[in-house]
């Protein structure tokens, strides 16, 4: 089939053509730029924190009338109570394992500074930024940590400072990302740094394989691996401990725990959010990425729907007008898979068009969105796979009235219209 | 004539029941999604304090070192540190001027055996009320000597006031807050300005429902009660004096009620900058005095994922009407015969053009009615979200009155092309082909 006849027919529907090429250039170009923006959101939600997160879970408390000073005396009374409430929950039937910490991977709540390999340097200047975790000897066994190198904290090496107190560890345990970019060679263990422009050596003694920094932010994308854990009890006047339970035990280990603190010492707050499983901690984190993701899929989808029903309405009509003509032609002998080929093969000639035009916006798009929001540059997969989607979607669409069309009796040609 | 008009379109609509349906589900999909969005966008960049916001202004220094600064390039700091903002404070170039900082405390019932619980708070310096139009329930704010002297006062909101009294009158009642006991001197109208500008910088919620109580700053202080967010710009050995730490963690707010007080107070702060430089306090030159609105944008207040909601949702909606176009233009289209016909008996193009326009009008409202109800649906999945700012989506009669016009005009425009076609048409030949 010669597509000179169809040409000339398309031009006796000038508008209808450019309209649905036009709509199909648009859909194709927010098309591929949402499932652009899906797969981003979803491969930020995909990586992996580094923890053991099942049965993993959080408890934030603080004590009423608890000392507030930052003497020796007060300090000393607040890791006293600390201390009791870490027996109180490794008595627990329940529970695994328990650690002191400050923050978690994903919880909102970070402490960051920067790193260097000389000491006193500018703060703002460090070799390395990094988020701290502190915690005592079974942290690494709580949060199911992989130690690549060297060893992890005994009880020995544990201190306790006030939470307000600047001096720094003189060993901590760091992330292997943040190792290789301290000590690109390869060979950080023993090495010492300097903790935020300080000029107390510390003296880097094991590397975890991998641990995301508590913060999910943009302004942290920098340095997501870069963690440094120290051996420190942080005394001040609330507490965190990362619990592991026992596997299966969770929900029954959070429940010990709020009645076993409140026994133990009923003077302090434990609010309605206190107690937060890893789960959760992981959900609220990435809420925001989720429903993004959730809502530009379904703008797809029904984008995608309109542009078919328009399809579908517009040919429909075309069939519509040229009963006569399609009678006329089945009349001269043409079969009915000719008609459907022809229908087919016009709407492939509009949606080519409108494609090739879409392929343009889409990219241009892109650029903006780069522009604005800080957001990649889109593989040509994407393109291409909207592309095929939109090509797919017009042939589908076309179809049934395509198929009406052909069912058309060579006896109409012999009516009057 | 109208009635007349009317009466066709809907025996043209019935025609083609199906196609009808969807072209009015295409549009009221588009606009729904579009005016979700507008919602939630609107919301997030509005003014928080409308008959204000123009007179407010937030200054800014630069104490940090000269490592990393860039001249020209480098912004001074969001926040400030307590010596500069004292000078500020005491200065009194500005009609009203306030510091502030976050607080979280710990509230402690007078029953025994009520479990504590924590409230967000600010502390902050006498002219806050004043300065915000913070309205009173009952009682008033605190002295600058109180602040001075500092007095153990507290203000706390109708929400507050509402779980501890009941409502009523509190002013002069004790409250025990952190172990120690104040005296609530004063209870707000419900007061929560959206976002919550005062506390950007400061690292407190963006928005919700207000602080539950005000203290003295100086009286938080007292009571060693940090501040939300600490920056330090050097090496720091003592983070208990924050107040002689090279540390910044307070904000400033000042009040200026014309544009030569605007100017002389910025001449003010860069002559203090200057003489700080001089003395080696200082080592950055640069100030800057924001007025409200212009410190949000700054801030980048506004989630760039409700502006690119927005850019997707306005993407749909030229989609959606392009859709309706070509429906509606393919409909009319074949209506050739029944056009020759009424122009035959003489319909003038007016009325032809008038009644397509009319047809074209229906599905616009009845795409906006739909569009509508979605739009409310869409709310309603939105006030479901977690979000901070999420319980405030509500659709307002402004929006509605927009939604109707979006729907209108997208129609009409949908219905400018079929109309001119239909109305160009010679009548002779189309009678002829019948």
């Amino acid at each position: 089939m010669t597509l000179h006849p169809m040409i000339a027919a398309l031009r006796k529907h000038k508008a209808g053509v450019v309209l649905i090429a036009m709509q199909i250039a648009l859909t194709l170009a927010i098309v591929c730029n949402a499932i652009f923006i899906i797969y981003a959101r979803v491969d930020n939600v995909r990586r992996q924190t580094g923890l053991d997160e099942d049965n993993l879970f959080l408890v934030t408390q603080q004590w009423v009338g608890a000392p507030s000073g930052d003497d020796p005396a007060s300090i000393q009374k607040l890791d006293a109570m600390q201390r009791e409430d870490l027996n109180t929950l490794r008595s627990l039937p329940d529970v695994e394992s328990v650690s002191p910490t400050n923050s978690l991977p994903l919880f909102p709540s970070s402490w960051n500074g920067a790193i260097s390999l000389k000491p006193g340097a500018e703060l703002r200047a460090g070799n390395a930024r990094s988020s701290y975790y502190f915690g005592d000897e079974a942290l690494l066994k709580t949060l199911g940590l992989h130690l690549i190198a060297g060893r992890d904290f005994t009880v020995a090496d544990v201190v306790n400072k006030g939470m307000r107190d600047p001096s720094e560890p003189h060993l901590v345990i760091v992330t292997k990302a943040l190792a290789d970019k301290l000590f690109p060679q390869g060979d950080a263990l023993g090495k010492v740094i300097y903790l935020d422009g300080g000029s107390m050596p510390t003296t880097i003694i094991g590397e975890v394989e991998r641990m995301q920094v508590p913060s999910t932010g943009s302004w942290a994308s920098t340095f997501v691996w870069n963690s440094t854990i120290e051996p420190i009890r942080l005394n001040g006047n609330f507490s965190r401990y990362a619990i592991r339970a026992k596997p299966g035990r969770l929900d029954a280990a959070m429940t010990a725990v709020r009645a076993a603190l409140y026994a133990s010492n009923p003077m302090r707050v434990l609010d309605d959010d206190s107690i937060k499983s890893f789960k959760d901690i992981r959900a609220e984190a990435y809420r925001a990425d989720i429903g993004m993701a959730v809502l530009m899929g379904v703008v797809c989808l029904i984008l995608l729907a309109v542009t078919a029903a328009g399809i579908v309405g517009l040919t429909s009509f075309w069939v519509g007008q040229r009963h006569r003509q399609i009678g006329v032609r089945r009349a001269l002998g043409a079969r009915k898979i000719d008609i459907l080929h022809y229908f087919q093969l016009e709407n492939l000639m509009i949606a080519g068009t409108g494609a090739v035009i879409g392929i343009v916006l889409a990219i241009g798009l892109n650029r903006v969105l780069m522009q604005n929001f800080a957001m990649d540059r889109m593989p040509v997969i994407y393109v291409l796979s909207g592309l095929a989607i939109v090509m797919v979607l017009g042939q589908l669409a076309v179809f049934v009235p395509a198929r009406r069309a052909s069912n058309v009796p060579p006896v109409v040609a012999t009516r009057a219209a | 004539m109208f009635g007349y008009y009317l009466d066709l379109a809907v025996r043209s609509l019935k025609r083609n029941k199906m196609l009808t349906a969807l072209m009015i589900v295409t549009l009221a999909l588009g606009i729904g999604a579009s005016i979700t969005t507008l919602a939630v966008l609107r919301l997030l960049s509005g003014d928080p304090l409308p008959q204000k916001s123009s007179r407010l202004f937030y200054p800014q220094l630069d104490p940090r070192p000269l490592d990393g600064y860039m001249a020209g390039q480098t912004k001074p700091d969001p926040m400030m540190t307590y010596q500069d903002a004292m000078y500020l404070l005491h200065a009194r170039r500005a009609t009203r001027q306030a510091a502030m900082a976050v607080l979280q405390s710990k509230i402690i019932p007078s029953q025994p055996n009520e479990h504590p619980y924590f409230a967000d708070g600010m502390m902050t310096t006498a002219d806050f009320f004043a300065m915000f139009d913070a309205p009173f329930q009952y009682g008033s704010g605190w002295s600058a000597d109180d602040d001075d002297s500092r007095s153990a006062v507290v203000v706390i909101s109708d929400f507050l006031n509402d779980k501890l009294f009941g409502g009523s009158n509190s002013v002069g009642k004790m409250l025990n807050i952190d172990d120690r006991q104040f005296r609530i001197i004063g209870v707000l109208k419900h007061w929560a300005p959206q976002p919550r500008f005062y506390a950007v910088a400061l690292r407190g919620h963006d928005y919700g429902d207000g602080e539950a109580l005000f203290m003295p700053l100086q009286t938080a202080r007292s009571l060693d009660k940090g501040p939300g967010d600490v920056e330090c710009f050097q090496d720091v050995t003592d983070l208990i004096h924050l107040e002689t730490a090279p540390c910044e963690w307070l904000s400033v707010w000042v009040e200026l009620n014309d544009s030569a007080a605007v100017t002389s107070y910025k001449s003010f702060l860069d002559g203090y900058v200057k003489e700080q430089i001089s003395l080696g306090r200082f080592h950055r030159p640069e100030t800057s005095l924001l007025n409200l609105m212009g410190w949000l944008s700054d801030q980048e207040v506004v989630p760039s994922d409700a502006q690119l909601q927005t850019y997707l949702a306005f993407g749909f909606l030229l989609i959606c009407i392009v859709n309706t176009v070509a429906l509606l233009l393919a409909k009319c289209l074949r209506r050739g015969r029944e056009i020759g016909v009424r122009r035959a008996l003489g319909a003038t193009r007016g009325a032809i053009f008038t009644q397509f326009m009319v047809e074209a009008g229906i599905v616009g409202l009845t795409g906006g009615v739909l569009g509508l109800a979605l739009a409310e649906l869409g709310l309603m999945g939105v006030r479901h979200q977690p979000a901070e700012y999420a319980s405030l989506a509500r659709l307002d009669l402004q929006m509605f009155l927009v939604t109707f016009a979006v729907a209108l005009v997208a129609s009409l425009i949908a219905g400018l092309l079929p109309a001119w076609r239909a109305c160009v048409i010679a009548p002779a030949p189309q009678l002829k082909a019948a």
